[in-house]
């Protein structure tokens, strides 16, 4: 009996080293000449396992459309997909594993604390990093030194760029003059969006004659709300989160403020039709990542496939990923090369790249410019308005 | 005396041995032999090793269960950090404020909730640990839930490699003393420890003081060998991680801390090829060592004592023989 337990537990401790030892084998030598290793670190498991989940099925996707389509630069594509357990630990483990199997880019992770971990690795190993979903501006500019980085990319916008797309709806669609800006001051994200889309309602040749602001958990907004409708604006805008978004558009309406208000993905909550009331929701616009009904054919050929294959609807985490990896491919042919650091080079240059979320360029800081979508309400449910795509 | 020459003999044996496998590593490095990827391994072990001997010292020695060891590595991640960013500190000194912030945490924590024990202490502790992480999240001027951002990466092999070596040395020498001795029979039997005249409170506030400084350098060496400090690091799941480190290699044994360390970086990271199994596998190993070695692999024992005791058999076994021969 002894001798058998002895026996199990040697089997058992065998068979989980073999597979750890397995686990380290995965490097390839870097350079095989007729296929292009695409590496995607990402949440697999952990916390944010569903992030990461999609995301991959996204490249996956974007990898076999472009096999069908002939490889790249006559060469096949392959991606390998490691798991980096939602850790920043666990993505240093990755990106040194894809470093050794001779990747010419990474995609992910999609959580940006994951990413910025990478930027110092990352830079000394020469492999860009496109991080399908990561907003923190940290990513591409690092805060102590204010230095664009190197190696370091992301599909998405980040946060305050929706203020300038909002601006250009406002003077575009809505042909608005003058503005009124409630700002959240215990909000960095609400006071970017804010600047942003002052500066490009200004330039637009608007007028902001009004800042109010306002804190997080405020409850009553009606002394700033008569300040407001005293200057008699043609829209409000309300970059803030829906819990108080919610009762700023109820006592707007209610004091028979009528003007369309304008917001950000803060927004983007069934809470916020809860709060408000679906009445007070008309004549109101915010900005957005994605939209499943976005008529732009690429995405809905996308998202019928998706669903096809994978039995569920596609999550913003798979189609910023889907663009990712077009993306890198897209530098890849642009810059003639597989090498690493040629793709990084290649990166920063690309301009409206035609991506399923819609048109995206990369400027020479990294700071990543892509459609934003307009959502609207309609009987308390979002509603797809338009999807302005940058100059 | 003979004893004391012996350990001191033993000691500086395991120091010259500590400098040359430091001189090995670090010329491997150096030469770019070892990979990118045994590189990160060699650190994160090492950090680990420093966390896990540090909550052996707690939940081992003086047999106190905590689970908030992830909170004080969060403080002293946090505090080094701003240290070498706002005001431009000697990366040495800001992981000693560091460790020391989480020290005096340790203590403030430790005080109250270590009247407390058993299922209890490891409730407080728990929540203790989840406090500081909320804390963190709620503090805007540390980047709040989007983590602190732009640390220099200042962490290198040889100053995780020496820091643990020191972590190890002290509580290996901390354990040999009185204090250490007083931990010890907190842990066997509290009240029998009273009754003796040791003051239980205060041994189990200075386990819990020490753990939580070395944690605290660990904080800092991760925060600064990954340039970020993120609330998401320092989760209760991160506690039990450390804690499961000690456990597999053998509550109260240092060896063992070291070994559990090893192991569970080593296999975490390995099996990130396969997601859809990681945890199976991982969770088997675990079930299958607690079935097997419930006392963990070491049990409390030290593998410097196992190799002697091993050595005098051999001898006695030579000795036997010889005299065997001779009848």
């Amino acid at each position: 009996m002894k001798f058998s337990h002895k026996a199990a537990l040697l089997a058992a401790a065998a068979a989980a080293s073999a597979a750890a030892l397995a686990g380290c084998g995965t490097a390839k030598p870097a350079g095989s000449s007729d296929l292009i290793i695409i590496g995607a670190n990402l949440e697999m498991t952990g916390s944010n396992a569903s992030f990461g989940t999609s995301s991959l099925n996204g490249i996956h996707m974007a990898v076999e459309d472009a096999n069908v389509a002939g490889g790249v630069l006559g060469k096949k594509i392959q991606v390998i997909g490691v798991d980096n357990r939602s850790e920043v630990a666990g993505a240093a483990d990755a990106l040194a594993k894809l470093a050794e199997s001779g990747v010419a880019a990474i995609i992910g992770p999609d959580t940006s604390s994951n990413v910025i971990a990478l930027a110092s690795q990352a830079a000394a190993d020469k492999i860009p990093i496109v991080s399908p979903s990561g907003t923190n501006p940290a990513i591409t500019v690092d805060p102590a030194t204010g230095q664009t980085r190197e190696y370091l990319f992301r599909a998405c916008f980040t946060d305050p760029y929706q203020g300038r797309v909002m601006a250009d709806f406002a003077t575009g669609r809505l042909n608005a003059k003058k503005a009124v800006v409630l700002v959240d001051n215990s909000s960095d994200y609400s006071k970017g969006l804010a600047e942003f889309f002052t500066k490009e309602f200004q330039e637009k040749g608007g007028s902001v004659p009004a800042q109010e602001a306002y804190m997080a958990r405020d409850v009553d907004f009606k002394p700033i709300l008569t300040k407001a409708a005293a200057l008699h604006p043609d829209i409000i805008f309300v970059p803030g989160y829906y819990q108080e978004v919610g009762l700023i558009l109820r006592q707007a309406r209610e004091m028979g403020i009528t003007v369309p208000i304008l917001g950000g993905d803060g927004w983007d909550s069934d809470k916020l039709v809860e709060i408000a009331g679906t009445a007070n929701l008309s004549n109101t616009y915010f900005c957005n990542h994605y939209s499943q009904e976005d008529d732009n054919p690429k995405l809905q050929d996308f998202i019928r496939r998706y669903e096809a294959r994978y039995g569920a609807a596609p999550d913003s985490f798979a189609v910023t990923a889907y663009d990712a990896a077009g993306l890198v491919l897209e530098a890849i042919e642009a810059g003639r090369s597989d090498k690493p650091a040629d793709v990084a080079k290649a990166l920063t240059g690309i301009k409206g790249y035609d991506g399923i979320s819609g048109k995206i360029t990369i400027d020479s800081h990294h700071n990543t410019v892509s459609s934003g979508i307009i959502m609207s309400f309609a009987n308390g449910r979002r509603t797809f308005i338009e999807r302005i795509d940058p100059e | 005396m003979q004893i004391i020459k012996s350990l001191r003999k033993f000691d500086l044996a395991l120091l010259v041995l500590s400098v040359a496998v430091f001189a090995v590593l670090e010329v491997l490095i150096d030469m770019r032999i070892i990979s990118s990827f045994w590189r990160l391994q060699i650190i994160l072990i090492g950090i680990n090793v420093i966390l896990a001997a540090s909550l052996n010292l707690i939940n081992g020695i003086t047999g106190q269960f905590s689970l908030g060891h992830a909170g004080f590595m969060a403080v002293g991640a946090y505090v080094s950090a701003i240290m070498t960013m706002w005001y431009d500190l000697p990366f040495g000194a800001a992981l000693l404020i560091g460790g020391l912030a989480a020290c005096i945490i340790g203590v403030l924590i430790g005080i109250p909730t270590l009247r407390l024990d058993g299922d209890y202490l490891a409730i407080a502790t728990l929540g203790m640990g989840e406090i500081i992480r909320i804390c963190i999240l709620n503090i805007q001027a540390v980047g709040g839930a989007s983590g602190l951002t732009g640390i220099p990466r200042l962490t290198t092999f040889a100053w995780v490699f020496w820091i643990m070596v020191i972590t190890l040395f002290f509580l290996k020498n901390m354990i040999n003393s009185t204090y250490g001795r007083s931990c010890i029979s907190v842990r066997e039997n509290a009240i029998a420890a009273a009754a003796m005249g040791i003051n239980t409170t205060f041994a189990k506030v200075l386990a819990f003081a020490i753990g939580a400084f070395f944690a605290g350098l660990a904080g800092g060496l991760f925060s600064h060998y990954f340039s970020i400090a993120h609330p998401s690091s320092f989760t209760f799941l991160n506690s039990y991680n450390y804690l499961t480190m000690v456990v597999l290699g053998g509550l109260g044994s240092m060896t063992g801390s070291i070994t559990g360390a090893a192991l569970i970086t080593f296999i975490t990271a390995a099996l990130s090829d396969y997601p859809e199994v990681r945890m199976i596998i991982y969770a088997l190993c675990l079930i299958l060592l607690m079935l097997f070695r419930p006392q963990g692999l070491f049990g409390s024992q030290e593998g410097s004592l196992l190799l002697r005791r091993l050595m005098n058999r051999r001898k006695e076994a030579k000795a036997n023989g010889s005299t065997l021969g001779n009848n």
